[in-house]
């Protein structure tokens, strides 16, 4: 095979989008509802994820996790475990984590297992021959404490304001004063974990210097900086392989305990180690969605137009964390109203750390702020959809920078619509025997993000493409979009492109996380291919404008070309990079929808019944509408979880997860999720990226929970305020 | 601390004979199959029969594989997901799988699809559930596919695309047996 002859295409989004290059390609399959490419080996058990597929001599690491909130270890029985069958080793190493590092952190997180923050936190790693000898004796080990009181709740505690997370514009007190109608109203949601379906696993090997991990992370490029950080060895020394990640949704974004420790043991014993962490560290000592306490307070005149907005969150983390839970991210441009207040307060306690979850901020906001909207639209007797539709803003009220693109008002019209809004009656008013049945709707926003990305496409010279970057596909669909992309702007059929991912050893992307893993490293990809456009352009003496490609062959001036012989021979390769720009800043870029939900409770039990969610989403070109479609399924579960089920519960005497494992923190089962309708709008967004692409996970679990809790009190009267709407908190309350 | 014992026991895996040394009872069912026999198809959840990820079928029966020792399998018929179709020769439920987008992350899909397996012919031997109108004769209704499936958890929540995937051959099933 020849050298391949390389063109890099580096692109910045200084400006919008004029080419549109994937509106004017040919070949058909973007947006297409096409199959995953991996699909096959998903279904049929080939496809490995991080602990599979284990080198020869692979021994196995169990964490073993302090039992106390705060405090020092002191001592520990390492002789006794040592001794025990089968036990090679029990690692107290400094460099072992106290926390995941967050997402995108690029360095070590806080270190040092002898200083104790949470229940559950690791303390020692015990290494044996098999998984059977090293539960057993990690279950063995007894440190021994120097305690201190913890900071158990954030309850009563007092909060850290950081001063650039608050905001005030005009006078709120006033507006509210002078208002029509006015909201002041205190919700809380709590604590949330992310429980994918694949615990965090690390299978580590060493090569003189070189560590190999195969782990289940998200960001690879962020996780390999912050694994040699933590290991005080180079990054050019560390090599993360992530081909299959068996869920994420934040919770994998940054290196955690398990990628470290197995690198440490097996450097310390010569041979490969696996660290897969039980379910019960996964949810103890991994991360979740902080809880929050939000107050939220909405003006309006007599016509329902809103004269005043005010959001302020109460969240937790431990100390150290710079991350807190970004509640109120989208209420600045929501709605319109000239006087504005965003409080945010974060509280210190001794629990699990708190990290992103599926859409970190808006998730938790969003619902919140639509619970008070209702809330209002009742005060002032305007239809809820009516109420959101009278204020959208004609630009982001808190700038005065204009949207990128705002649909909220499409998806509000055409999701009523979709939906029959116009059947809902008043509050209370529809009854079917034991059941109370309510409707209810809100809007979901979200903020878009570009995040820089790189990637490379090959055409060889047999006229099939390979597309390699170090993006992950966590179930989002990156093998799917990333192989679409590549081969609508080449021309070529779907299964002539091949897409290798997952791999830190290929070129950088964004990751996944933020909903911006699509836009970005898809973007990558279509440059990287329009690099090679580019090539092929000049070897037909044409401009790449005019070139078209399609089923393996170049059409250009009257003329078609197979691939084939306009290569003849040689190796294409494209480079592409996309970097965020002006857009950035110059413009508020959301994502938009509305949702609505249908649910029965019954007046017997409080038992709530979700009939039916219905949602309507724009969000930028859709890539594939299958792989999309899921996406929103999944985040519209999600908001069914925040709404009914989810929750974690802490000891109030020392902040531990209580009910951390799956029987007791209640994911939505089968019988849990009803029909669901998913509709996209037409829309591309110019200032996004060059595919006019924007993110979608997130978005969909956006407002979810509020149309839930909205319908909750459409069918009963009864507003909780105090999320998930249990049946405890129905029950003495039914009509 | 009890001296390690061989504990040797035969599976039928995927219709091959498997002679497994064991020299340590603890080994659960899942972990035999992955570790030992290479069968890593067969996912680790939750290790505690919350979550189904680790379905298989013994004899005919959908298990949780995690809450079973392997010691108490000698001379069990096992299948996994690799025994019921591979990538170009899929079953009709991985080709549905694939088809509907049953699956995103798809580390539950090996226990989902085993699950469905199992879950059909025990539709068909007419074995009602909580959501059974009739007890003697359930029908094929979503709610009893969702019933019958919620032991198999999916945080991407791909439920109403395994329903349409059990559903689909379901109903492709269902005119064969009638020309029967």
């Amino acid at each position: 095979m020849s050298a391949p002859i390389e063109l890099k295409l580096h692109h910045t989004m200084d400006r919008p989008d004029s080419d549109n290059l994937l509106d004017r390609t040919a070949q058909g399959v973007i947006s297409a509802p096409l199959d995953r490419p991996e699909g096959p080996l998903k279904v049929t058990g080939r496809a490995t994820y991080a602990d599979e597929d284990h080198p020869d001599g692979t021994v196995h690491g169990v964490l073993a996790r302090a039992s106390v909130a705060r405090g020092w270890v002191v001592g520990m029985n390492t002789a006794e475990v040592r001794a025990m069958p089968g036990v090679l080793d029990v690692i107290r190493d400094p460099r072992l984590l106290r926390s995941p590092a967050q997402g995108q952190a690029s360095r070590a997180p806080v270190q040092n297992p002898a200083e104790i923050f949470y229940v559950g936190q690791p303390v020692a790693l015990v290494v044996a021959e098999t998984l059977e000898q090293a539960r057993h004796a990690a279950l063995a080990i007894r440190p021994d404490y120097e305690a201190r009181e913890p900071v158990a709740t954030a309850d009563g505690q007092p909060c850290e304001t950081p001063p650039a997370k608050q905001a005030t514009q005009g006078d709120l007190d006033a507006a509210m004063t002078a208002a029509a109608h006015r909201i002041d109203v205190t919700y809380t949601t709590p604590a949330m974990s992310h429980a994918a379906m694949e615990p965090h696993a690390a299978v580590a090997s060493w090569d003189g210097d070189r560590l190999t991990v195969r782990s289940s992370n998200q960001m690879l490029k962020h996780n390999v900086a912050e694994l040699a950080d933590a290991l005080g060895i180079r990054p050019g020394n560390v090599r993360i392989l992530s081909q299959y990640v068996g869920g994420g949704f934040g919770g994998k974004l940054g290196i955690s305990h398990e990628a470290v420790a197995a690198a440490i043991a097996a450097r310390r014993l010569g041979r490969p180690v696996s660290v897969a962490l039980h379910r019960r560290t996964v949810f103890e000592a991994t991360m979740r969605r902080s809880e929050t306490r939000q107050r939220v307070r909405l003006a309006c005149d007599a016509d329902g137009r809103l004269t005043g907005v005010g959001h302020e969150a109460w969240v937790s983390n431990l100390k150290g964390e710079r991350f807190s839970e970004p509640v109120t991210q989208a209420t600045p441009f929501t709605y319109a109203g000239e006087n504005r207040v965003i409080g945010h307060h974060v509280a210190r306690v001794n629990q699990t750390t708190a990290g992103s979850m599926r859409a970190p901020g808006e998730a938790v906001g969003v619902p919140v702020l639509e619970c008070a909207m209702d809330e209002l639209a009742e005060a002032a007797g305007i239809d809820p959809v009516e109420l959101r539709i009278r204020n959208i803003p004609s630009e982001d009220p808190s700038t005065g920078k204009p949207f990128s693109s705002n649909r909220l008002e499409d998806c509000l019209r055409a999701g009523a619509e979709a939906f029959g809004w116009a059947d809902r009656r008043l509050t209370g008013q529809r009854r079917e025997g034991e059941w109370l049945i309510g409707m209810g709707m809100a809007s979901a926003v979200r903020v878009n993000m570009l995040e820089t990305s790189e990637a490379t496409v090959i055409l060889l010279a047999d006229g099939t493409a390979r597309v390699e970057t170090d993006m992950t596909d966590i179930g989002t669909g990156s093998y799917a979009i990333l192989t679409q992309i590549a081969a609508e702007a080449l021309g070529l059929p779907m299964d002539r492109v091949t897409t290798v991912l997952g791999d830190s050893d290929l070129p950088p992307a964004s990751g996944s996380g933020g909903s911006f893993g699509a836009a970005s490293a898809g973007s990558a990809v279509m440059l990287a291919a329009q690099a090679i456009r580019t090539q092929l352009a000049r070897r037909l003496g044409c401009d790449e404008a005019e070139l078209t490609l399609k089923d393996g062959a170049a059409i250009a001036g009257n003329r078609m070309t197979p691939l084939t012989e306009v290569l003849a021979g040689d190796v294409l390769k494209g480079n592409g990079l996309i970097k965020p720009g002006k857009t950035e800043k110059t413009v508020r870029q959301a994502t938009w929808g509305a949702q609505f939900a249908e649910v029965a409770v019954s007046a017997l039990t409080g038992e709530v019944r979700l009939r039916r969610l219905a949602a309507t989403f724009a969000c930028g070109r859709i890539l594939n509408e299958k792989t999309a479609r899921s996406q929103c399924l999944g985040g519209m579960a999600f908001g069914i979880g925040s709404a009914l089920t989810e929750e974690v519960m802490n000891d109030p005497r020392d902040g531990h997860f209580v009910n951390r494992d799956m029987a007791e923190y209640h994911i939505p089962a089968n019988l849990d999720v009803p029909e669901m309708t998913v509709t996209f709008l037409p829309d591309r967004d110019p200032h996004a990226n060059p595919m006019q692409a924007k993110g979608i996970g997130e978005l969909a679990c956006c407002g979810t929970a509020g149309a839930i809790m909205n319908a909750i009190h459409n069918a009963t009267g009864i507003r909780v305020r105090d999320f998930p709407a249990t049946v405890d908190k129905l029950l003495d309350r039914l009509p | 601390m009890p001296a390690p014992t061989d504990h040797p026991i035969t599976l039928t895996v995927n219709g091959t004979v498997e002679t497994l040394v064991l020299a340590d009872p603890r080994v659960s069912l899942l972990d035999a199959l992955r570790q030992r026999l290479g069968l890593t198809g067969t996912k680790k959840g939750c290790d505690h029969g919350q979550c189904g990820a680790c379905t298989v079928i013994v004899n005919g029966r959908r298990i949780n594989s995690c809450l079973s020792l392997a010691v108490m399998h000698d001379g069990d018929a096992i299948t996994t997901i690799e025994g019921l179709g591979a990538p170009g020769a899929l079953a009709p439920l991985q080709a549905a799988f694939l088809h509907h987008d049953g699956f995103q992350c798809g580390y539950c899909t090996p226990g989902q699809i085993m699950s469905a397996t199992a879950m059909l012919e025990e539709l068909r031997a007419g074995w009602p559930s909580v959501v059974s109108d009739d007890l003697t004769a359930p029908a094929l209704s979503d709610d009893e596919i969702r019933e019958r499936m919620s032991g198999n958890l999916c945080r991407c929540a791909a439920y109403p695309n395994i329903v349409a995937a059990i559903r689909a051959v379901a109903d492709a099933a269902a005119p064969a047996e009638d020309a029967a």
